[in-house]
């Protein structure tokens, strides 16, 4: 099983599951790489949890507006038909279901579709927690990008979550390094495995059972 | 005749007690009232109960009010960034106490205290340790939380624009939590770069109506606006503060956009 994709090739994947017209929040970190993949013919709103729809790429650095930054506190820019909204109505969009997406980091998710990826419990560390559980809970669809294992090769996709809970049950899908996963009421499902690696490999590692619904043509 | 602009900024907080619950808007730098926040430092007040999303930035603003011991407890839900060192060293020495809050859970406590409701069901939080022990409740076989509403003494707001009648226009993502936040305390103080003459202001977009607004203080152009300096400094793409830059007065044709003619940027 030696076949991993790049962060970038991972985030084009993703981002081809989104379709037109979508609503999408786009988590801290690798998730915001999404947005430089999504396919040209496609018209994708993104939303910012600190207040904003249509948000548009990092400026140059001559357009630096410290008033307009994504909930990463970068600087930002506005495309055509942007709004911007106070937060009790940014999150009412997540909690409400009116986002169509959103795509998270994560520590470890569950067969049932936990999300850990808040907190790692350490002692010492300053705990912070932001909008991650609004977000986990608030989309139609939780997608998760993350790498399969950790550094040291421990499972991220796992029977139950050891770190603390960010969301019950709130996960659709699981984009990693090595596959694509999708968290189904009968199971977990693998729904592409890339270059050489099978289910059954897949299976072994992970200690977990998992329904192929991987396509011949996929990968 | 109604006016609730105050002029002299230590003036207009200073009925800010000791032991205050005090709202303090903004997301990271963006919309946090820096102006009012120096202020209430230099008027003194401690064993403050800060609300506020994140728990201060750098050394200015609220982590310079953090710094100088005034604050015995934040509630917020992101304390931990790459620029919070004032607040961790006092979480690390045990000599503050924290409240961490959900972001969506924290605002629509804000919500409901202004909008005379008490507490809420939310689906955020359950099942997790930061609502262990809390009653939850069924409602279309989905669990929820029981959250309460989060009022307070004061809250201090940076808006962009204002006019004598406390309507308040903000700027772009520094809205954040100015408009929740201004309608649940007792005194809401905003900051403004600007008053401008009633009726000036469009009437179909004024996010903070002067109901919700006891004082109005004009603090001038940030300083970013005319010099390229803001809050301690420029900050790039990433968010980061910088020293030393591009020249501002060519390069920030945003704060060209957004200083009107005829106004200098002096404050």
């Amino acid at each position: 099983m030696a076949t991993r994709i790049s962060r970038a090739e991972l985030a084009a994947r993703l981002a081809a599951d989104i379709p037109d017209g979508a609503v999408v929040n786009l988590g801290i970190g690798a998730p915001t790489l999404v947005a430089d993949h999504v396919p040209s013919d496609r018209e994708i709103i993104l939303h910012t949890e600190n207040g904003m729809l249509r948000m548009g790429p990092a400026p140059d650095a001559a357009h630096v507006d410290p008033d307009l930054i994504n909930a990463g506190k970068q600087a930002v820019t506005e495309l055509p038909g942007a709004s911007y909204f106070n937060q009790s109505e940014s999150f009412g969009m997540m909690r409400g279901g009116h986002l169509d997406y959103c795509v998270l980091g994560g520590f470890e998710v569950s067969a049932t579709g936990d999300l850990a990826n808040w907190s790692t419990g350490e002692p010492g560390a300053i705990p912070a927690v932001g909008g991650a559980m609004d977000l986990a809970l608030g989309a139609k669809q939780v997608f998760v990008m993350m790498d399969l294992f950790t550094k040291d090769g421990r499972p991220k996709l796992v029977a139950h979550c050891a770190y603390p809970l960010t969301a019950r049950g709130s996960v659709s899908r699981v984009y990693t390094d090595h596959a694509v996963f999708e968290i189904a009421p009968e199971g977990v499902a693998v729904v592409d495995a890339f270059g050489d690696t099978t289910v059954a490999e897949l299976e072994g590692l992970l200690g977990l059972p998992l329904i192929d619904r991987t396509t011949p043509t996929g990968g | 005749m109604i006016d609730k602009v105050v002029e002299d900024i230590d003036a207009a907080i200073a009925d800010i007690h000791d032991g205050a619950t005090v709202m303090i808007g903004g997301f990271g730098r963006a919309g946090q009232p820096v102006d009012l926040i120096d202020a209430l430092l230099r008027h003194g007040a401690g064993d403050l109960t800060i609300v506020s999303n994140n728990a201060g930035n750098g050394d200015v603003g609220l982590a310079a009010l953090l710094q100088a011991g005034k604050v015995r407890k934040m509630i917020c839900s992101f304390p931990r960034q790459n620029d919070s060192w004032v607040f961790d060293g006092l979480y690390r020495a045990g000599e503050i106490e924290l409240e961490l809050v959900p972001q969506g859970n924290l605002v629509e406590r804000i919500r409901a205290a202004g909008a005379g409701i008490p507490a809420f069901y939310s689906p955020t939080g359950v099942g997790t340790l930061l609502y262990e022990g809390v009653e939850t409740r069924e409602f279309g076989g989905r669990e929820y939380v029981l959250v309460e509403a989060l009022h307070a003494d004061f809250a201090l707001i940076q808006g962009y624009r204002a006019d004598r009648l406390g309507n308040v226009q903000y700027r772009k993502t520094a809205r954040n939590f100015g408009p929740p936040m201004a309608t649940a305390a007792t005194t809401t103080i905003v900051q403004v770069d600007e008053v401008v003459p009633v009726g000036d202001l469009d009437a179909e977009s004024i996010p903070t109506p002067g109901i919700f607004v006891d004082r109005v203080v004009p603090v001038g152009w940030r300083e970013w606006t005319p010099d390229g300096r803001y809050v301690g400094g420029l900050v790039d793409v990433n968010g980061q503060p910088v020293e030393t830059g591009i020249d501002p007065h060519e390069g920030h044709t945003k704060a060209t956009d957004h200083k009107p003619s005829g106004t200098e940027g002096t404050r």
